[in-house]
Order: structure tokens, then C-alpha cells, then sequence
């Protein structure tokens, strides 16, 4: 290769430079257009009936989320129910437990390739197992929950790993010196030392089952519920369905009640997180 | 371990009695914890066996052969299913999404690794986790109500393109790429880089010819997910790209994908059974292969990449 002049090659230093910061600037910028157009477009719906009234298919004004976010709150509740115990022991277990082995490979390859299934693919697991026989629960929130479960699974499972990682080997070895078992050293010391970390985990299932539409949709979601969906076995709605459902709709009017049921739908993942923000800190203070 | 180092003998058990108690409990928890892990490998069966089960019934109806090589997906109307133009809808939009977003995500990784200040950094990592963490269905609409009107005043598109989603989906996978890369140029140890800037390099030519090249598996293997990712990606496509099935690869025009086509038609109303639910499941299965294939090969090149640093 020829030798380059200082020149050239300060000139191509700032070209990356200005290309590199404009990859910034591009997705940053996109950030702010996405959430600001969607805030406009949502400007005229924000108002108290957004969220008590029923579904309409006719009059955008009428039409509301009640059911939706009764679904999605109880929905999400069910699945975090479900999948955090679950999710926590497994990821115990191959971070504490699980000898170096075919087994652990095998289980921690499985946690892998169930991160990477494309949530629709989900979907049809839930409907091929959950709502049709051999369940035959029907389009119910308990299906939903069921399959959202397998769904955050994975997520759970590689950061309770990680978080448990985080936790200095000493800790256990202290603990285990001065006479505790393995379940209490683990239940005494390192689970409490990883909180944090479990805490921003499930809060990142709680995302994940909060924001899925595509696998609920698979499951038969009834769109057009008059009754909020309290009972286990009724027929389940969430918000991201509902939003899809009002997208669908002809007219500016559902979609700026669309764009409403996103500026919703991204609020409870805001106050989510923020809770969870100010819990991992109260929890750090505390230790 | 032995009973009696568990227990801690005679004496201090009689001193301590919950002491005993917990070592019998301790198998109890350790095959409780074992039987949560299986779940993964459990769901994964489930998953495989619901797939492949589906596909078996629908592939005597319809031969491999016929659903592979035919180029006309019409299953309502006139009920041949070619799964052609849902594979290159797919690997149109797919594609095209992977071709602009991992750039953006290198530039953006390379970037944050080599270049830019603390401050710049601790904007920019939140910015991407938000932008990670937005559902996809605000990126569908934001691609039909905000991209497409733009496409169709530039360049005469339809009202479903495949260029919206393909523009939308390309943002979709900024964060996951940018991360991704950023992990694998930290993973390069840094006398590489010191090196060649000790050797006279600039920042730009220790970052492209050094560094780069040293994290390259670990690179190619965030790229691959990525394209895994917009695979998978279903909204944006069910929102933005449309529903028709025609074969052709013009990004103006509308154009599905299979997974477009699996939240569009599993409506609940199918009975199960029929050639049509089938499909879904046939349509389903090409879908998991790809991923996983595409998955696999990424962690083969991941755990080469890990070796190399170990």
C-alpha cells in the first residue's frame, strides 16, 4: 500500500468523524421525530373518556380503552406472575446450581434459542397449544398470559444470570464458611446482593409483555369487548391489539385514537420504569 | 456433599435442629430450581413439535414441493400455496432493513467505543435503550402515517410499500446492532489499539484497520441477529407493507412477509384442522428455521470470537 500524506488522511479523520456523528444525530433524530409526531397526532384525543370509555368502530370520539387497559394491567400482572418465579429459579440454577455438562448446555441452549423465536412464532404455540385443544382455553387472558410467559421466559432467565454474576465470589464463600447451605447462602446473601439486578430484569419482562402485539393478535384477541375482560377465562384485549385494531379503522380520527392509545400505552411503560429506577436505588441505598 | 458435612455432625444438628431439616430441603430446592431450567428446553419442544405437527398434517395435503416452488400464495381464494412471494417479501424487506441499519449501527457502535466523550455517551446508551424499547407497533404506525405519505409524494409509492417498512424496520434494529458491536470492540483488548496508535495511526485508521478487523466475528454475529430480528419483525410489515402476495421484488408496492402473513390471517376464526391453519403453521415453521439457522450460525461465530479474547 502507498504511504498516505498527512493531509489525506487528516482529511478522511474528519470526514469519519462528521460521518460518525451524523449516524448519531440520524438515530437520536429519529427518536424524537417518532415520539414527538405521535404526541401531536395524539394532541386532540387526550382527554379523560381516552381511558373510560368503551371501544367504537363508528364515532372516534367515543372511543376509548377501558377494556383494554384492564386486559393489559391484568394481562401483564398474570404473565410477571407466571414468568418471574419461573424465570429466577432456572436462572439460579444454571448460574448456582448446574454442573459444567451436557445437561447445562442443552438448558442454557434451549434459554438461547427461545430468546431468538420471533414473537408471532409464539403466537402460534399459544394457539396450537392454549387456546385450541388439548387446552381449548379460547382467546382468554389466561392464554394470553400463558404464551407472553414463554415469551419473557428467556429475558428473565439471562439477566437473573447476569445479575447473579455480578455477585463477588467471596460473598458465597463467607457464607457457606461459616455454616450456611447452598439454598441459604443463596436465598440469604447472593439473592438479595443481585436485587438490583433482578429487579431491572423483571421490569424489562414487564416491558417486553406490555409492548407485544403480534403473538396476541396469532391467539384471536376480541377487539371489540363491552365488557371489561375481569374473569380468567373471559375473552382478552390489550392495548397494543386494541391500538392495531383502531389503526385498521379508516378516517383521521382513530388515528389520532390510535396514536392516543400509544401515547397511553408508552406512559405505563414510562412509569414502569421509572418506578423500577427509583426501587433499584432505594434497594442500592439500602445495602 | 456428605450427609454429615451437610448436617455438621451429631452434636451441632442436636445444637441447631433446623439445621437438619435443611439438608433434607436442599435436594427438594435443587430439583425444583432443575425442573424450572427444563422449561426452556420444554418450551423449545413445544414449540418444534407444534410446528413440525401442523406442517406434517399440511404438507399431505400440500406437497413440500409445491409449497416451495410455487409462486402463487392465493390460500383463501384460489387455494394454492406458493410460499414464493412471502420468502422474497421477507428476504426483500429483511434485507433491505439489514442493509441500512447495520451500517448505522456500526458508525453509531464505533463511534461510542472509539470516539466520543463521556458525556456524549451517557446521552446516547439511554437514547438507544429508549429507542430499543418502544413497541413495535409505534414504529408500524409511525411508518404508515409519517414515512409512507413522504414516499408517496417522492416517489409515486403505494399506500402499502415495502420501502416504509423497510426504512422503519432499518431504525428497529439500530440499537440492537449498536449495542451488540459495542460489546464486541470492547471485548478487543486495548494494546491492539495503543499499539497501532503508538505505531503513528490516526484514531480513524486504529479504529477501521485495527480494532475493526479484531472484532469482526464478534461484529458479524451481531449483524446476523439483527437480520434475524427483522425476519421476525411482524407489525411494522402487517401495518406498513400491506397484505398483497404477489411475486415481485418492487418496494413501492405493497408486499408481505411470513410473518406479515401469519398475524394477518390468524384471525381465530379458522377452524383447526383445516388446510388454512395448517398453512399457518407451514408458513410458521420456514419462519423458525430461518431464525434459528441464522441465530445458530451467530453464536458459532460469537463463541469464536469469545475464544479469540478469552
Amino acid at each position: 500500500m502507498r504511504p498516505r500524506s498527512r493531509q489525506s488522511r487528516g482529511v478522511r479523520e474528519v470526514l469519519f468523524r462528521i460521518g460518525a456523528i451524523a449516524c448519531l444525530v440520524a438515530a437520536l433524530g429519529v427518536l424524537a421525530v417518532l415520539l414527538g409526531s405521535i404526541l401531536v397526532t395524539a394532541a386532540p384525543m387526550l382527554r379523560p373518556e381516552l381511558v373510560t370509555n368503551f371501544p367504537s368502530t363508528t364515532n372516534p370520539w367515543r372511543a376509548g380503552y377501558w377494556p383494554a387497559i384492564v386486559g393489559t394491567l391484568y394481562v401483564v400482572a398474570l404473565t410477571l406472575l407466571f414468568a418471574l418465579p419461573l424465570g429466577v429459579a432456572a436462572g439460579i440454577y444454571l448460574e448456582e446450581y448446574a454442573p459444567p455438562g451436557r445437561l447445562t448446555r442443552l438448558l442454557q441452549a434451549g434459554v438461547a434459542n427461545l430468546a431468538g423465536v420471533p414473537s408471532v412464532v409464539f403466537g402460534l404455540l399459544g394457539l396450537a397449544l392454549f387456546v385450541r385443544p388439548p387446552l381449548a382455553l379460547g382467546p382468554s387472558v389466561i392464554a394470553a398470559a400463558l404464551t407472553l410467559t414463554l415469551l419473557v421466559f428467556p429475558y428473565v432467565v439471562v439477566t437473573t444470570q447476569e445479575s447473579l454474576r455480578a455477585v463477588p465470589r467471596s460473598l458465597r464463600e463467607a457464607s457457606l464458611a461459616i455454616g450456611a447451605t447452598r439454598w441459604q447462602t443463596i436465598r440469604g446473601q447472593v439473592v438479595p446482593a443481585a436485587a438490583p439486578g433482578l429487579l431491572t430484569g423483571s421490569i424489562l419482562a414487564a416491558s417486553r409483555a406490555l409492548g407485544e402485539t403480534a403473538p396476541l393478535i396469532v391467539l384471536g384477541s376480541v377487539v371489540l369487548l363491552t365488557i371489561p375482560p375481569w374473569d380468567l377465562s373471559a375473552p382478552f384485549v390489550v392495548l397494543s391489539v386494541q391500538i392495531y385494531a383502531f389503526i385498521g379503522l379508516p378516517g383521521a380520527g382513530f388515528q389520532a385514537v390510535a396514536a392516543a392509545g400509544m401515547v397511553v400505552l408508552l406512559g405505563m411503560l414510562l412509569l414502569f420504569n421509572g418506578l423500577a429506577i427509583v426501587a433499584r436505588n432505594r434497594l442500592q441505598r439500602k445495602r | 456433599m456428605a450427609e454429615r458435612g451437610e448436617g455438621g455432625g451429631p452434636v451441632l444438628s442436636r445444637a441447631l435442629p433446623e439445621r437438619r431439616r435443611w439438608a433434607g430441603a436442599e435436594g427438594a430446592i435443587h430439583a425444583a430450581l432443575l425442573l424450572a431450567a427444563g422449561v426452556a428446553v420444554l418450551a423449545t419442544v413445544a414449540i418444534a413439535s407444534v410446528l413440525f405437527g401442523n406442517s406434517l398434517s399440511f404438507f399431505t395435503a400440500v406437497s413440500p414441493w409445491t409449497f416451495y416452488s410455487g409462486s402463487v400464495w392465493s390460500p383463501d381464494i384460489r387455494g394454492l400455496f406458493g410460499v414464493l412471494p412471502l420468502l422474497v417479501g421477507t428476504l426483500v424487506i429483511a434485507g433491505g432493513a439489514a442493509l441500512l441499519g447495520i451500517p448505522l449501527g456500526l458508525g453509531a457502535a464505533l463511534y461510542l467505543r472509539e470516539y466520543a466523550p463521556a458525556w456524549v455517551r451517557s446521552i446516547v446508551k439511554p437514547v438507544l435503550e429508549i429507542l430499543a424499547g418502544v413497541p413495535t407497533i409505534v414504529f408500524g404506525f409511525f411508518a404508515l402515517v409519517f414515512v409512507t405519505p413522504a414516499l408517496q409524494d417522492w416517489f409515486g409509492a403505494s399506500y402499502f410499500n415495502g420501502l416504509s417498512a423497510i426504512l422503519v424496520i432499518a431504525f428497529l434494529i439500530v440499537p440492537l446492532v449498536s449495542s451488540l458491536s459495542e460489546d464486541a470492540l470492547a471485548a478487543v483488548p486495548s494494546d491492539l489499539r495503543e499499539g497501532a496508535l503508538a505505531l503513528g495511526a490516526t484514531r480513524f485508521e486504529a479504529s477501521v484497520r485495527v480494532v475493526l478487523p479484531a472484532a469482526l466475528s464478534g461484529i458479524g454475529a451481531s449483524c446476523l441477529l439483527a437480520f434475524s430480528r427483522a425476519v421476525g419483525e411482524t407489525m411494522v410489515v402487517v401495518i406498513a407493507a400491506g397484505v398483497h402476495t404477489d411475486l415481485h421484488a418492487d418496494v413501492l408496492r405493497p408486499m408481505t412477509t411470513l410473518a406479515g402473513f401469519v398475524a394477518r390471517r390468524a384471525t381465530g376464526d379458522l377452524p383447526t384442522g383445516s388446510t388454512l391453519y395448517q398453512s399457518l403453521f407451514a408458513v410458521g415453521l420456514t419462519l423458525f428455521l430461518m431464525t434459528l439457522a441464522l441465530n445458530l450460525v451467530s453464536d458459532r461465530l460469537r463463541a469464536r470470537f469469545r475464544e479469540e479474547y478469552a
